[in-house]
């Protein structure tokens, strides 16, 4: 194998693991953090040089300790990484570096998304620890300063540390409310960076691809809980459909316009099968409802037309599981799509307005209802409204096209 | 780790000290409370049940003059009503000592680690 692509590789792969393991009885993930990437730097030097070695993993490991145990006698003992060595040492006697470690990210993961941590540094947090993504990277998929990004994630990290927030999965009692927030986490990875101006298609574009890959690690760690599978089937559905979300001269395409012939056969195959298989627990829940109401929308591949009707029925179902605003949004827009459009506008309208002031979504869907109930005047200024709370490009071109194709 | 649970009590749970200490619910659920953390071998020792924040008084230097100021800094809706430190694994625990407590469902409680300044 080439030795910088195996870098790569195993900094893709491991990454996670080797944080989890080495900060797991520190809780120091910052130290753990540094440690493994003065080792990636070792290999990218070592390894094109000597060749990568046989168990990549463990040479890793067992470099990053040298490093946090150099470190440490360098600085004298500095009291942030003293319980870190120690534990380095402990394990250091008692196996070498050769044999296979425990696999502690599913801690890390609820770690991460801790009720004591700051619910915007959660999904930061996990996508540079579990995945290895750098602060720069994190900033942009969530439209913030890096200087802001970093320091919010160097405060969680301090935090973790030093308010002794535990590396541990929660008991039973705890598990299904910590498991939301680890979710949450994930699927807003997912959703970073991505708008969706009719209400309809709750698909993404930013962290797309970490956000599936940790869910496929989240499964793997706890693959009886029926969420998992139903968030890794919502956003294979959704990942499915990329290609016909813009046309080839980059224009935005909503979803009941997109040609299916472009949607992932495999990717939605899989997300049928996830689905299925978190039916089987019969745990209903958030994530597997709006796998549902994406599964309704896949379907219109095989039947040539979309059950709005189903649609409107699930998101009836899931505001009763967590009533956000999205879903309120969501219903009234497949409402419309349903034909009943005095009925989306009163939906609408009986949104709380401290919600909405500021929600793009609620404004395009408003001004598509309007639009089809003959109301231009209205339409037009809701149009603006959205126009104006929108930051991408092809979907502000897509909203001022609709707002101009009024009739006058 | 050794934590420090900050009681915020509201100005009725305040009002409530002058109940008759045997018949009271406030007094006894806090003596339940604090029969829990004893049993639970969790206690240190430290901890305090402080007077209302009427008696108290807030003092600031500016520019080497002493400014004196009847009652808290802040005139918040809550006010610190006690403490106590106790030793637990991780925060988790602390967490859940600190909803227990009597006070989580009417005023609040604040968990800080303590900071360690060496030996004891």
């Amino acid at each position: 194998m080439d030795a910088l692509a195996a870098v790569e590789t195993i900094a893709r792969e491991s990454y996670g693991r080797l944080v989890a393991y080495l900060s797991a009885r520190s809780r120091d993930v910052a130290g753990a953090e540094d440690a493994l990437s003065d080792a990636l730097h070792a290999a990218l030097t070592t390894w094109p040089r000597d060749g990568v070695p046989q168990k990549p993993e463990a040479w890793l490991l067992a470099t990053a300790r040298r490093r946090l145990i150099d470190e440490s006698r360098r600085t004298e003992v500095r009291e942030r990484l003293a319980p870190t060595v120690q534990h380095m040492m402990e394990t250091l006697a008692n196996n070498g570096a050769d044999e296979a470690f425990p696999d502690e990210r599913l801690k890390l993961l609820f770690l991460c998304a801790h009720p004591a941590i700051d619910a915007t540094a959660r999904t930061p947090l996990m996508l540079q620890t579990v995945l290895g993504l750098d602060a720069a990277r994190i900033a942009s998929a969530f439209l913030v300063a890096p200087a802001t990004m970093g320091q919010r994630l160097v405060r969680a990290k301090s935090k973790i540390r030093i308010a002794g927030i535990p590396f541990a999965v929660p008991g039973a009692k705890d598990l299904p409310a910590r498991l939301d927030a680890v979710l949450e986490a994930i699927y807003a990875a997912y959703n970073s960076g991505w708008e969706n101006p009719t209400g309809t298609d709750a698909c993404a574009g930013g962290l797309a691809t970490e956000a599936i890959w940790l869910t496929r690690v989240l499964l793997g760690l706890l693959p009886n809980e029926p969420e998992v599978h139903g968030l890794l089937s919502l956003q294979l559905h959704c990942e499915a459909r990329r290609a016909a979300r813009r046309s080839v001269s980059g224009e935005f395409v909503p979803l009941s316009e997109q040609d299916n012939a472009l949607w992932s056969r495999p990717m939605l195959e899989e997300a049928e099968r996830a689905l299925t298989v978190a039916s089987s627990f019969q745990r209903v829940g958030r994530f597997q409802l709006e796998a549902a109401i994406q599964s309704v929308h896949s379907h219109r591949r095989l039947t040539g037309r979309t059950e709005w009707r189903v649609i409107v029925q699930l998101y009836g179902e899931l505001i009763r599981h967590a009533p956000t605003v999205g879903a309120l949004v969501s219903r009234a827009a497949a409402l419309a799509e349903a034909g009943e459009l005095p009925a989306a506008l009163r939906e609408l309208d009986e949104i709380p307005t401290t919600t909405i002031t500021a929600y793009q979504s609620f404004w395009a869907v408003r001004a598509h209802v309007l639009a089809r109930l003959g109301n231009v005047a209205e339409a037009r200024a809701a149009y603006t409204r959205a126009i104006g709370l929108t930051e991408d490009e092809a979907i502000r071109k897509f909203l001022r096209q609709r707002s101009a194709a009024l009739a006058e | 780790m050794e934590y420090m649970l900050m009681f915020y009590e509201s100005k009725v749970e305040f009002a409530r000290r002058d109940e008759n200490p045997v018949t009271s619910t406030y007094w006894g659920a806090w003596g339940a409370y604090m029969q829990a953390i004893n049993e639970a071998g969790v206690a240190t020792g430290n901890g305090n049940a402080l007077q209302p924040p009427d008696t108290g008084t807030s003092v600031r230097l500016k520019d080497g003059k002493r400014h004196v100021q009847d009652g808290p800094f802040a005139d918040a809706k809550e006010q610190l009503g006690g403490y106590l430190i106790i030793e637990v694994p991780s925060l988790d625990q602390a967490l859940e000592w600190a909803s227990r407590a009597p006070c989580a469902a009417h005023g609040g409680v604040e968990v800080r680690p303590v900071l360690d300044m060496g030996g004891k």
